[in-house]
């Protein structure tokens, strides 16, 4: 089985420091894998160079075996890649559906239609995305006055208007409560079960990594350090180390597990 | 002192909404102008209008009624104007049109009357192309022409060994109008001139000191100026200051009229062989009755340029309605053909041919005099023999 | 010799250079920290030199003249306090750019207030003692009042710097032109940091008023004549930045001496063709910070969802239609032109806020596609014979083309940035038509432009009028509830998520901005045909920020702010228009509006029918 992205040699520059170096992975189809690290160990760079709004220095991308590297975000996800990001970025001025539906249009190439009446356009298709990630009740409320686990949520329900085949989800938790988190997380595991979708997502909460993840790699300071199941990560000693004082956060996930 | 009457006046113009005003049975006149963009020309105007008016209408007024001026800013902008000349028209009951400075707003007030059959008397615009190039059966215009004024300063010029002619002139229709007639008449009187330089500051953004180096580089003998207000200013600061006058006769249009000395005051320019309005040293006839009439009415000022169109604008309309004995467009029409008026320049004529007024102009010399610029050994020359020939003008005016 | 002449032109233009660079340099540090573009700055500088010249006359000798310059400074700042304090702090709140309308009003007052207190007559400037000659370099003449102005300047940037370096006051300003939330979490009161930079940049406005005088004067018309020269050099400079309208003045000043000797008649495109170059090289000016996508955008509350009309909406619309159709019956023929007029001016705002409102590009050159489609169909009526309904409709058409040819330039900047381009633009397209004789006319227009005969009758024009711009409005409204609307507004709220979901931002913006082109030609078109002649003015500066200046007055983050922007400026103009001291009135009202509806005309009539129930409050927001 081919995987659905592979990632060979990926380097990033900024001025003289190395922010991603020599980075190679794969993801399976139906794999839920996570890419952890500390602050600042070059999760975003990289996944910025995935999805195509930062060129890489060196390396390539493939995306079900085509060559993807340095192309815009908008080609790579019209190629089935759907992203969430960090920080929400949602269409303040527009209703929940409406969101949903703005995908939909990009996705069936309406963008430069001028006759039809957009908010009814994809409604339908739009809804059941809602439903999927239990928003439905909130299809017809603005955007702006949403709390912001909906906004992941909603979010999330945009990333799969395309029927991607893989999603890149940027800290899909961050900023929410903990039962929150849970919730997405489990969302996300049905999704990728569901749909058969790769996700490949970045994240600092261990519960959530090690609770829901398929396979998680290490980075530090731009370099892979450890890759495998939650239990081998868990052992490695490079780990270990690179989470200094992690050990509460170690504990915690003992505690959980 | 001052700033308090016209605290009052502001206040007396506020409280009264609207400057129509309803009395019975008037003659209407709509006057359209830049009353405030351009205040500095506009106000002496407006005054000429008002000491004639009341001279018209305490002899009687026309036609056995009050002859009534509807005053109308326009802000500058031709778009606007055209839209009061139709509310003037339709709505205020103005018999005919009249008004601006700018020719910009003159040609649009024209081209809208031709279209719409109203009749337009262009008072002060500068651009000859209203009565020619761009002329229509209803536009009439008082000022003397552009073409005119230059021709005389070409031949005062012509009259001097003078052969290399620096211009400088503000980079819109009328200073280019205004500088190809000079060199026309200059090459044609006086074939061997060269013209070294021409200068083309943008209106009323002068970099003077750079006007006046590229000038001095040219080395001419004599300078031809077309510059007017802050621009005329600043050049002739500049212009004194670094010598550039040293030497050199300079020609200037307009120059010598009182918008434009009276603010440069013991500054203004000496020797300059100019076009304006000496008021101050005409002594006798109707054109002192004039300037006493004027100081009389508005004590403390003294008359302009303005002044005295203004003055002529109403004394022409008046004629107009008195020989058409009605207020009727066509009965107007007709009466405009060869109307004589007497004004304080003497009689002008209103000629058939190219719907031109016969006013004149005052060329002189510049001087000072207790602190103020003045001209002297000036005359008053009639503009027949400067004209283009009669089939020149018909040439250019556009079939009907 | 030549070297002479080089050297004395330099100086020249170094000595231009001192009075540019005291009005740039206020502008780009009120600018730089309150984020307001203070169209009244040319105002302040008039007041400078008007302040100054009567301190002159009245103060004798070397002090006076001094005396008086400094006095002029500390006078028009603290005219500038007045104005930050009763203007536009009641207006901090309101969505970016909304400030301006406010200092639009005070430009009107102040021109007004100038005229009642200094007369209508020219001031000239009264020469600085012992500076009244000149001192000869290389054989050439050179002012001493210019090198004492060369001194100055230096003198002047130099104290700016160690204001701004050295002082409290000078961090705190640099902290708030990078970071305006960081300074008020610093705990200090942003008010009167504003307050402050008011005060600083109105009299760096006034000392470049009284400056110059030596070398020229006061009159009523300096304010809007520098005002253009001033954005030209701030934004070469970069926005916020000192040494750059130093720089910029210094390049704008000494370019122009040169251009005076060598390219005489192409003074005023000169510079505007500087500024675009500049621009297309160094998108930020020459020292200015790259803005961050969304940095500023979006004050306030966000823009709420949009729905077409409802069954009220349409028959309130078509209620309206048919009053309006109904008017050549009732009204006079006045009325029918002066509706005319309102019309075109709607429809000409409407494509301004399609690309403002909607598109989130703020343009401040839109006059030169209304002006560009108003000289198209003249141009081709005047030279090629066209019969007029064809050259109506090549109107629209080649202003859309233009747009597409400078909104390419443009859209790849945004923000401020995106909008000083688009100025740069339309000047150099002003300039262009105001200095091509030959071809435009110049100053002198094109005149007898009149329709064909079967509408030249004014009731038949009347209707056809109506007709172009309800079809083009509504065809805008129309495109707005479309999916390219829509990918539109996904562009302007999240460039980022619209990029991530297939939206090719900059291609959509472009469109879109051509498309506001055209129905601004089209508006240009039926201007045109309504008035039979067209002048520069059309196209110029003014022209673009009348219709910015009703979009926001109507309010921006509505659908219809423009459209009952335009109606309500232009019908309040046409009124006060008739007064002795209408500026001042006029001014007067568009503050007292500003202030008591920040949210515009429309938004705030709608907040407040939701506030006094009069209204339901819209589904989506509960």
């Amino acid at each position: 089985m081919t995987a659905v992205l592979k990632v060979t040699d990926l380097v990033r520059h900024f001025g003289g420091i190395k922010a991603v170096n020599n980075v190679s992975f794969e993801v399976a189809p139906g794999e839920l894998r996570a890419l952890i690290g500390p602050n600042g160990a070059g999760k975003s760079t990289c996944f910025n160079m995935l999805m195509g709004q930062l060129k890489p220095t060196a390396g390539k991308v493939f995306l079900n075996g085509e060559d993807i590297t340095g192309r815009p975000p908008r080609e790579i996800w019209r190629l089935g890649v759907g992203r969430t990001f960090q920080i929400t970025g949602t269409y303040q001025s527009m209703t929940v559906a409406e969101n949903v539906q703005m995908a939909l249009i990009s996705h069936n190439r309406k963008l430069f239609s001028v006759l039809p009446r957009a908010h009814r356009l994809y409604r339908e298709e739009a809804l059941d995305l809602l439903e999927t990630v239990g928003m439905v009740d909130q299809a017809d409320r603005a955007c702006a006055i949403l709390a912001y686990g909906d906004l992941k949520r909603l979010e999330l329900a945009i990333a799969l208007a395309n029927s991607p085949r893989l999603l890149l989800m940027d800290e899909p938790t961050a900023g929410m409560a903990p039962r929150e988190r849970i919730n997405l997380m489990q969302l996300t595991s049905d999704i990728v079960r569901d749909r058969g979708v790769s996700v490949l997502f970045t994240e600092h909460d261990m519960d959530v990594v090690f609770a829901h993840s398929h396979h998680i790699m290490v980075l530090n300071r731009g370099e892979l350090i450890a890759e495998g199941s939650a239990a081998e990560v868990r052992a490695d000693a490079r780990v270990q180390e690179v989470y200094l004082g992690g050990g509460t956060l170690f504990a915690a996930e003992d505690a959980h597990a | 002192m001052k700033s308090m009457k016209t605290w009052t006046a502001a206040a007396v113009a506020l409280l009264s909404m609207s400057t129509a005003t309803f009395a019975a049975d008037t003659i209407k006149i709509g006057e359209i102008n830049h009353y405030k963009r351009m205040a500095a020309f506009a106000e002496p105007y407006k005054k000429g209008i008002e000491l004639a008016l009341k001279e018209v209408n305490d002899a009687g007024g026309v036609l056995g009624k009050p002859l009534e001026f509807i005053f109308r800013d326009d802000d500058g902008k031709p778009g606007d104007a055209v839209k009061i000349a139709e509310e003037l028209m339709t709505r205020e009951g103005a018999v005919m049109l009249t008004g601006t400075i700018l020719s910009n707003v003159g040609l649009a007030i024209s081209s809208y009357a031709g279209e719409k059959g109203y009749i337009y008397l262009a008072s002060e615009p500068l651009a000859d192309d209203l009565v020619w190039k761009s002329g229509n059966p209803y536009t009439f215009r008082l000022r003397t022409s552009t073409y005119v004024q230059a021709a005389m300063l070409a031949e005062e010029a012509a009259k001097t060994d003078a052969v290399r002619y620096a211009t400088i002139a503000p980079n819109y229709a009328y200073g280019t109008a205004a500088v190809e007639a000079f060199k026309e008449n200059l090459k044609r009187l006086k074939p061997e001139v060269e013209f070294v330089t021409e200068q083309w500051p943008a209106l009323f953004k002068i970099d003077a000191g750079a006007e006046v180096q590229a000038i001095e580089r040219a080395k001419p003998d004599a300078i031809y100026n077309v510059t007017f207000g802050t621009d005329l200013q600043k050049f002739v600061r500049e212009g004194t200051t670094r010598g550039v006058f040293e030497g050199r006769k300079v020609y200037g249009l307009l120059t010598g009229e009182p918008e434009y000395m009276d603010p440069l005051g013991e500054e203004s320019p000496e020797g300059w062989v100019v076009t304006g309005y000496p008021w101050y040293a005409i002594t006798d006839g109707p054109g002192k009755t004039f300037v006493d009439a004027y100081m009389a009415a508005f004590p403390g000022e003294t008359p302009k340029i303005g002044s005295l169109v203004g003055y002529m604008t109403v004394e022409s309309i008046a004629a107009l309605i008195k020989k058409a004995g009605s207020t009727e467009t066509p009965a107007l029409l007709e009466a405009f053909k060869d109307l004589k008026v007497a004004t304080p320049m003497g009689e002008i004529t209103y000629r058939a041919l190219d719907h031109q007024s016969t006013m004149g102009a005052y060329i002189g010399v510049t001087a000072v005099e207790n602190g103020k610029g003045v001209m002297r050994d000036w005359s008053y020359k009639d503009p027949a023999p400067y004209m283009p020939s009669d089939e020149a003008i018909a040439a250019m005016r556009p079939a009907k | 010799m030549a070297m002479g002449l080089f050297v004395a032109q330099l100086l020249t233009g170094l000595a231009n250079a001192a009075a540019l660079f005291l009005v740039a340099s206020g502008l780009s540090l009120i600018f730089g920290v309150t984020r307001i573009v203070n169209f009244a700055h040319g105002s302040l500088y008039m007041i400078g030199a008007y302040v100054g010249v009567t301190l002159m006359n009245v103060l004798p000798g070397h002090f006076g003249f001094w005396g008086s310059i400094v006095l002029a400074g500390l006078i028009t700042g603290l005219i500038g306090v007045v104005i930050e304090m009763c203007v536009l702090r009641p207006v901090y709140k309101a969505p970016e750019l909304f400030q301006l309308v406010a200092t639009f009003g005070v430009i009107l007052v102040i021109q007004d207030l100038a005229l009642m207190i200094w007369g209508a007559e020219d001031k000239l400037g009264p020469r600085a003692p012992g500076l009244k000659s000149v001192v000869r370099i290389l054989g050439e003449p050179v002012p001493q009042y210019d090198l004492a102005l060369i001194a100055i300047t230096p003198f002047i940037l130099f104290a700016l710097w160690w204001l701004i370096t050295k002082t409290r006051v000078g961090i705190l300003v640099r902290a708030a032109t990078q970071d305006r939330e960081m300074v008020g979490a610093l705990g200090v009161n942003q008010a009167w940091l504003f307050t402050g930079v008011f005060f600083l940049g109105s009299a760096l406005a006034g000392l470049g008023g009284a400056i110059q005088l030596p070398k020229g004067g006061a009159d009523l018309l300096m304010d809007l004549n520098i005002i253009s020269a001033v954005f030209v050099v701030v934004v070469i400079g970069g926005m916020g930045s000192i040494t750059g309208a130093f720089l910029a003045s210094v390049l704008i000043s000494v370019l122009n001496v040169f251009g005076v000797t060598y390219l005489p008649q192409s003074t005023l495109v000169l510079m505007y063709v500087v500024m675009a170059v500049v621009l297309l090289v160094r998108p930020y000016g020459l020292f200015g910070r790259e803005e961050k996508a969304g940095e500023h955008g979006q004050v306030g509350e966000p823009d709420r969802p949009i729905r077409p009309f409802g069954k009220m909406g349409m028959a309130l619309t078509s209620l309206l239609l048919l009053g309006l159709a109904l008017v050549p019956f009732l009204g006079s023929s006045f009325a029918q032109v002066l509706i005319v007029d309102i019309l075109i001016f709607c429809l000409f705002a409407a494509s301004l806020q399609f690309i403002l409102s909607t598109g989130g590009l703020v343009s401040f050159g839109h006059a030169l596609f209304y002006g560009g489609g108003a000289y198209a169909a003249a141009l081709l009526m005047s030279y090629a014979d066209t019969p007029m309904e064809v050259a109506f409709i090549l109107a629209p058409i080649s202003a859309g083309l233009l747009a597409l040819v400078v909104g390419w330039f443009c859209i790849r900047l945004s923000g401020v940035y995106f909008a000083m381009l688009t100025l740069a633009f339309s000047q150099l397209g002003w300039s262009l038509v105001f200095q091509w004789n030959e071809v435009t006319g110049g100053d002198d227009g094109l005149v007898n432009i009149w329709p064909s005969a079967w509408l030249s009758d004014t009731t038949t024009y009347y209707y056809f009028a109506l007709v172009f711009v309800t079809a083009g409005i509504l065809f805008l409204r129309h495109v707005i509830h479309a999916p390219f609307g829509y990918a539109l507004r996904a562009a302007r709220d999240s460039a980022r998520q619209a990029e991530a979901t297939g939206i090719d931002v900059r291609k959509v913006q472009w469109m879109s901005f051509a498309l506001a082109g055209a129905i601004a030609g089209l508006a240009g078109a039926l201007f045109v045909f309504s008035k039979g002649s067209i002048f520069p003015n059309e196209l110029q500066i003014s022209k673009s920020f009348d219709a910015l200046i009703v979009v926001f007055l109507g309010g921006v983050k509505t659908l219809s702010g423009g459209i009952v922007g335009a109606t309500f400026l232009e019908g309040a103009k046409d009124w006060l228009i008739r007064l002795e001291y209408w500026r001042l009135v006029l001014g007067l009202v568009i503050i007292f509006v500003v202030i008591i509806a920040p949210d515009g005309i429309v938004g705030t009539l709608r907040r407040l029918g939701e506030r006094l129930g009069l209204r339901r409050q819209e589904e989506f927001m509960r």
